[in-house]
């Protein structure tokens, strides 16, 4: 119901060629990424994200044509050279408009810009959302309405390249709590967190033969914590555990961004 | 006289292999690719006091992690004993430390008490490893023999440390017997049995008790030269052992840890070879710079032993097969054919098996796998 309402305020999106014909440069590039342009589910997340923006009046634009692949999944699957050219392609942009801080909503995004862009020329300063949602909340500036969530139970399942890659545990774990008062860990968490069997570019194919998916290796995991919401911070993870429970017929559990609120 | 030249041929044999053994290891190490360059030295030392000598990670595991961790640091504290061995056996002394005064006394005892300690840790790993069907010890690259050398491993630690105790208790029973006789003979002389000892030994004080009288001063001393030589002996086997087994680990481990990444997880490192064709590609003209055409192809990727770089081969060469890397890994617990402990058991495998013939034939050897 939230989202069907707040689906109908319309917010404006500010677009960075608009803004450089108009010769104003925004202070964040938010990159929107494949996921929060393409997939259903993510383009939710994005467009939440883009509303807390707004309310905010962070001072923000998004690429939109302009916008390709970071080459996160080529490098990953082992096309290096594909994503050596995605990446120069990219740097040479966001030079050409002066890009210096870049939010993003994807921790493959994420991860690739901060760590591996650099070896590249494009040194930029990396804001997932998680860190910025957690500052909002703990300076004030963003208030939460908890009864939204009240005493649902509300798991967090790590993505790698936040957690593992990148040592981001704490922040999404700080806004989960603020929305809900039964947080519940699952047994391996943070550093020992499993894998949603997505990353690597996995995302994009089959699994090599074995005896179990991945995504169902960790379904089960959430399951056993008796959560009603399973939060998570990848449009990747989120994919991947929305199968496994679709798998398990469990279909009435929802997961929820923790963007969204 | 004899038991110095006997003991300096033995450590120079010891030592003479030893060198051997490493020479050929940094031979191979040459065969492997360059990586990277090795700076940060404080913050790598701080890493190395946290997770070597503290232990850090292994305590993520509480129960094994603490034996792990009693196991290493009474390691530490014994090695201080046996430079004292090696000391006295060449210069002919007796307890030649022991000028260091009560911290000798504190190291001699700590010793003691630790030798018991690793004794029945190791009785533990054992009962583990043998009875228990542990499943992180198991899997396709847990061969036979890698079951044998994990428990020869382990029982010349037990054997190290029982002979450690031996030699401690006639030690404590060759000094009071001796000083019991020499009082005997010579009425009214003021050296108390136990002022003869020196250092400090808790544990086999206990067991000389239990010992009590019932032996002459001679047995005493022809057994506490019998376990010393027991004793060093099994340290220098063991050392000459572990290059070829997998506790390997023992020597190679802490600086591993020194060397590890220091760069978060997530991060791949680029490859400058490609950069420099894209760059070629997307500007042609601007990067002169690029490698002539004549120049040879660099193998892409990993296709053998030697296109590892050297820290993936120090990696295979620290690693003690405990199977934690594998037991965590998504795809091994999904049945998938990953093991990253085959990765690195493998590497290491093959390298001793192509290394010396690469070093023997030029670095172009190959035989057509």
């Amino acid at each position: 119901m939230q989202l069907m309402m707040s689906e109908m305020i319309p917010v404006e999106i500010p677009i960075m060629a608009d803004l450089f014909a108009r010769g104003e440069k925004p202070e964040f590039l938010f990159w929107v990424g494949c996921s929060g342009a393409f997939d259903d589910r993510y383009r939710k997340v994005a467009r939440a994200f883009t509303k807390i923006l707004a309310s905010l009046h962070v001072n923000y634009a998004v690429l939109g044509t302009e916008e390709t692949c970071t080459g996160d999944p080529a490098r990953r699957a082992g096309n290096e050279m594909l994503y050596q050219m995605q990446a120069l392609q990219n740097i040479e942009l966001f030079k050409s408009y002066g890009i210096n801080k870049i939010l993003t909503i994807c921790p493959h995004c994420y991860n690739i810009f901060k760590n591996e862009y650099p070896d590249l020329g494009g040194s930029y300063e990396v804001v997932s959302y998680v860190h910025f949602l957690d500052q909002m909340i703990a300076e004030g500036k963003l208030r939460i309405n908890k009864s939204s969530f009240g005493a649902t139970r509300i798991t967090y399942h790590d993505p790698c390249y936040l957690g593992r890659a990148n040592e981001i545990y704490e922040e999404p774990r700080n806004i989960l709590k603020h929305l809900s008062g039964q947080f519940t860990e699952m047994h391996r968490n943070r550093s020992s967190a499993l894998c949603c069997g997505g990353g690597g570019a996995q995302m994009f194919k089959e699994a090599e033969p074995g005896s179990k998916e991945v995504y169902m290796e960790r379904t089960e995991d959430v399951l056993k914590t008796g959560a009603e919401v399973i939060a998570t911070a990848c449009p990747f993870c989120m994919n991947m555990i929305t199968d496994g429970i679709k798998y398990k017929n469990k279909d009435k559990l929802k997961k929820w961004k923790t963007s969204k609120y | 006289m004899l038991k110095q030249l006997v003991f300096s041929l033995t450590l120079l044999a010891t030592l003479g292999v030893f060198t051997y053994s490493t020479l050929r290891y940094i031979k191979f190490f040459r065969l492997t690719r360059a990586g990277f360059p090795v700076k940060n030295f404080g913050r790598r030392f701080c890493i190395m006091v946290k997770v070597a000598i503290g232990q850090t990670k292994i305590f993520r595991f509480p129960f094994v992690g603490l034996l792990h961790a009693l196991v290493f640091w009474g390691f530490c504290v014994i090695l201080f004993g046996s430079i004292e061995m090696i000391i006295d056996g060449l210069f002919g002394t007796e307890k030649a430390l022991s000028l260091l005064g009560p911290f000798y006394n504190i190291i001699m005892g700590s010793g003691d008490i630790f030798a018991l300690i690793i004794a029945v840790s190791i009785l533990i790993f054992l009962v583990r490893r043998v009875f228990m069907h542990i499943k992180r010890f198991e899997g396709i690259e847990m061969k036979h023999v890698s079951h044998i050398d994990a428990n020869i491993a382990l029982s010349l630690i037990l054997f190290l440390m029982i002979s450690l105790l031996g030699m401690n208790t006639f030690y404590i029973l060759q000094q009071k017997l001796i000083s019991l006789y020499a009082g005997q003979i010579q009425a009214g002389i003021t050296t108390s049995p136990t002022e003869a000892i020196v250092g400090f030994y808790p544990v086999s004080s206990y067991f000389a008790g239990l010992a009590g009288n019932t032996l002459t001063p001679l047995t005493a001393q022809v057994l506490y030269q019998t376990f010393w030589w027991c004793h060093i002996l099994l340290i220098f086997l063991f050392a000459n052992v572990l290059p070829y087994s997998k506790h390997f680990h023992v020597f190679m481990s802490v600086p591993n840890v020194f060397l590890s990444r220091l760069d978060p997880l997530g991060k791949l490192a680029n490859m400058d070879n490609i950069t420099r064709e894209v760059k070629l590609m997307l500007y042609p003209g601007v990067s002169s710079q690029a490698s002539p055409a004549d120049a040879p192809v660099e193998r892409f990727g990993v296709k053998d032993a030697e296109d590892v770089v050297w820290k993936t081969y120090f990696d295979s060469l620290a690693c003690t097969e405990c199977g934690r890397c594998t037991s965590v890994c998504p795809a091994n617990i999904t049945g998938k054919k990953l093991s990253p402990r085959k990765v690195m058991m493998d590497l290491r495998a093959r390298m001793k098996e192509k290394g010396p013939k690469m070093i023997k034939i030029g670095k172009d050897f190959s035989d057509m796998r």
